[in-house]
């Protein structure tokens, strides 16, 4: 179990990020439960909780997540349930329970980049950007592959606002597990289509050959393409077969659902009408 | 370290170490229905509330709670009691070690949600093991208990 010599709660994003810089062994603190798990021995724990990091505001042009902000607040957020076919929301909920998603927390699902995540498999597939706060803001997709050597603090992921549509599919052996494989789909209002898959178990990618097929109409051809492009391995939860095939047909499933949300969202779209909250 | 937290309502000020888990606070301050299962935030038995929302306390760092409040199940033993005796009365208890976490995942459930239906329920309640009843008795106690706040 972890171990922790000084707690301090961070008054400042720059005395957090000079207190993360004074040590190796100096850690910044999102809901602490991976931590805890592991064996790090920390001089400075360093607090986030007293930064007002925790909001998600739903702006003119963009959706901004606080790094502090919890699983549980995306899931629940109104805007979230809303905007992107809900997907942001529907990606945390099998996320171990409701307790546990009211600890864990954005920033740290981020920043981590665990192959597992549920969160960044959808992130990555709605062109979100992160904020950190030396590096500045990044593509999330270029943070995911390189990211800046120095450590770094996120504070916020940033949703450009595009007329997404969504869908997320996770397959999982029993609820409240890890997944074994995560799919998430995405298309903006001028067609540019998205596919991501985690847990495969590597970090979540996009698949450049799918997202093709995709614009191209050719579905089935997509989810052929994203188990023959991208690599998968072997893990307690699944073989590498096993998760190349689920890769075809979570992607097979996301598209069904995006074909037939098209259909409905063009008799509803643009207007706002229809989509007061039943 | 010294904390400053309010325990079921009484402020209360305590050295700590910096490491110690909110659980193992607890159960030094005597908060006996806090019970350790999995210890690693996995199976719910641990659940309190810090602020009104429902957390871990196997997960959660003790200093984290500086300034705030937390309740265990001592704190709302009236409010907890329609729903022991559905439990009881279903048989949604066996060895009952799970109990104290299910009732404060639950209440909170029954606070925050007007009238949640079965699905809801479920998953409120899906990070909450309980490795005898089986759920279905836990389901059917709800159910009366919903049944039993509806009428009222
Ligand atoms: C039992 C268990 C089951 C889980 N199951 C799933 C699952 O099914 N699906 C899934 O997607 N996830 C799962 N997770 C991961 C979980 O969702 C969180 O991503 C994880 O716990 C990290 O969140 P935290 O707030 O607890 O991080 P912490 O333990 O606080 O931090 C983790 C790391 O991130 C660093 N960090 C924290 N905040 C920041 C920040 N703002 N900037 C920079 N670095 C930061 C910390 O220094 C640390 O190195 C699981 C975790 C556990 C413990
Ligand atoms: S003891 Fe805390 S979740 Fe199991
Ligand atoms: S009654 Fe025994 S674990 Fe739930």
């Amino acid at each position: 179990m972890i171990s922790i010599q000084e707690y301090r709660f961070a008054e400042s994003l720059d005395e957090a990020l000079a207190l993360l810089d004074a040590g190796k062994r100096n850690r910044v603190i999102g809901g602490g439960m991976w931590l805890r798990l592991g064996h790090a021995g920390v001089r400075t724990a360093i607090d986030l909780s007293r930064l007002g990091l925790d909001k998600i505001e739903d702006a003119e042009g963009e959706v901004s997540i606080g790094a502090m902000a919890s699983l549980r607040d995306v899931e629940t957020a109104p805007c979230l349930r809303e905007l992107f076919g809900g997907v942001l929301s529907e990606s945390v909920k099998p996320i171990v329970g409701v307790q546990f998603r009211n600890m864990a927390t954005v920033g740290a699902s981020v920043y981590s980049r665990y192959g597992f995540s549920d969160l960044l498999t959808a992130l990555l597939a709605l062109d979100a950007a992160v904020v950190l706060h030396r590096a500045g803001e990044m593509p999330l997709d270029e943070f995911l592959r390189n990211p800046p050597e120095k450590r770094d603090i996120l504070t916020a992921v940033h949703i450009r606002k595009d007329g997404r549509r969504a869908a997320y599919r996770s397959f999982r052996r029993s609820k409240t597990d890890f997944g074994v494989l995560n799919v998430c789909m995405s298309v903006s209002t001028e067609g540019d289509w998205r596919l991501s898959v985690g847990a495969r178990p590597g970090r979540a990618t996009r698949c450049p050959e799918a997202e093709a097929l995709l614009a191209a109409g050719d579905g089935a051809g997509a989810a052929k393409a994203a188990a023959e492009n991208l690599t998968y391995g072997s893990s307690l939860r699944g073989s590498a077969d096993y998760r190349r095939h689920l890769a075809e047909v979570l992607t097979l499933r996301c598209w069904d659902a995006l074909r037939e949300d098209g259909a409905e969202a063009r008799d509803s779209e643009p207007t706002d009408a229809g989509r007061d909250e039943a | 370290m010294t904390l400053n937290f309010a325990l079921n309502g009484r402020k209360l000020s305590r050295e700590i170490a910096p490491d110690e888990t909110l659980l193992q606070l607890l159960r030094d301050c005597g908060m006996h229905s806090v019970r350790s299962g999995c210890d690693t935030s996995n199976c719910g038995i641990c659940t309190v509330w810090v602020d009104g929302k429902p957390v871990l306390s196997c997960g959660y760092l003790a200093a984290r709670v500086e300034g705030r409040a937390v309740t265990t199940l001592e704190g709302v033993k009236d409010e907890a009691e329609a729903l022991m005796r559905c439990l009881a009365a279903e048989g949604a208890d066996q060895c009952g070690y799970c109990s104290p976490g299910f009732l404060m995942c639950a209440l909170a459930m029954f606070r925050e949600l007007e009238n949640p239906g079965d699905a809801e329920m479920r998953a409120y309640l899906a990070g909450n093991l309980c490795r005898c009843t089986g759920y279905a008795s836990q389901m059917r106690a709800l159910a009366k208990y919903a049944e039993g706040r509806r009428s009222k």
